[in-house]
């Protein structure tokens, strides 16, 4: 396995909540990301963004990985939730902040509402 | 790209949808809109239901022909 993929299954795996997406939380570089990072922040969600635009790779290794062909993707304790629109739809239904007391417990709402961001080429 | 080559890979996966609709979102050919309402998709996880889009489109999507994609799905239960 490259090195690369063992470090984007351990963000999968060890963030509360991981968000592979274009761009930053700073500086989103693509609408369905700008949407799954809004329903995300709206619920609450401890954030941790990975940019996947650096490098090619990324998104093929997280595909690889998720299964999932397109960008953005999340996941809740290495839990694959979807893209921009099965967030905002679990949102909407309030299934999203179920599913993230569920998984997180019900203390997840994350004190620090800019979250955080995960270089994985630095890794 | 149309919607049309889209609408028929859709058709092409769910014979029995009772709506299928694509919209190009901005004009530009490369920014869908897709809505599917089949019996397919019923007792399926809302994850499901989008991996079966995604699997219908593969090709246009890892061509690069879809650059952004938004996926509407219910079952018709």
């Amino acid at each position: 396995m490259s090195e690369l993929r063992e470090t984007i299954q351990q963000v999968i795996e060890n963030e509360p909540v991981a968000l592979f997406m274009k761009g930053t939380p700073q500086f989103v570089m693509c609408g369905n990301s700008e949407r799954a990072l809004r329903a995300l922040r709206e619920a609450g969600a401890p954030v941790t963004a990975v940019d996947i635009l650096p490098d090619p790779r990324i998104r093929q290794e997280l595909s690889a990985v998720s299964g999932w062909p397109t960008i953005p993707q999340v996941f809740v304790r290495g839990e694959l939730i979807g893209g921009a629109d099965i967030v905002e739809e679990l949102a909407a239904s309030g299934d999203l902040e179920r599913k993230l007391e569920e998984r997180l417990g019900a203390e997840y709402r994350s004190e620090e509402a800019g979250g955080r961001v995960v270089d994985v080429l630095a890794a | 790209m149309a919607t049309a080559p889209l609408e028929t890979l859709l058709q092409g996966a769910f014979p029995d949808a009772t709506e299928l609709v694509v919209e190009d979102r901005t004009g530009g050919g490369d920014h869908f809109q897709v809505t599917v309402t089949s019996p397919r998709f019923n007792g399926l996880s809302l994850l499901d239901q989008h991996r079966l889009v995604n699997e219908a489109l593969a090709d246009p999507l890892a061509d690069g022909t879809i650059h952004e994609l938004r996926i509407r799905t219910r079952g018709t239960q």
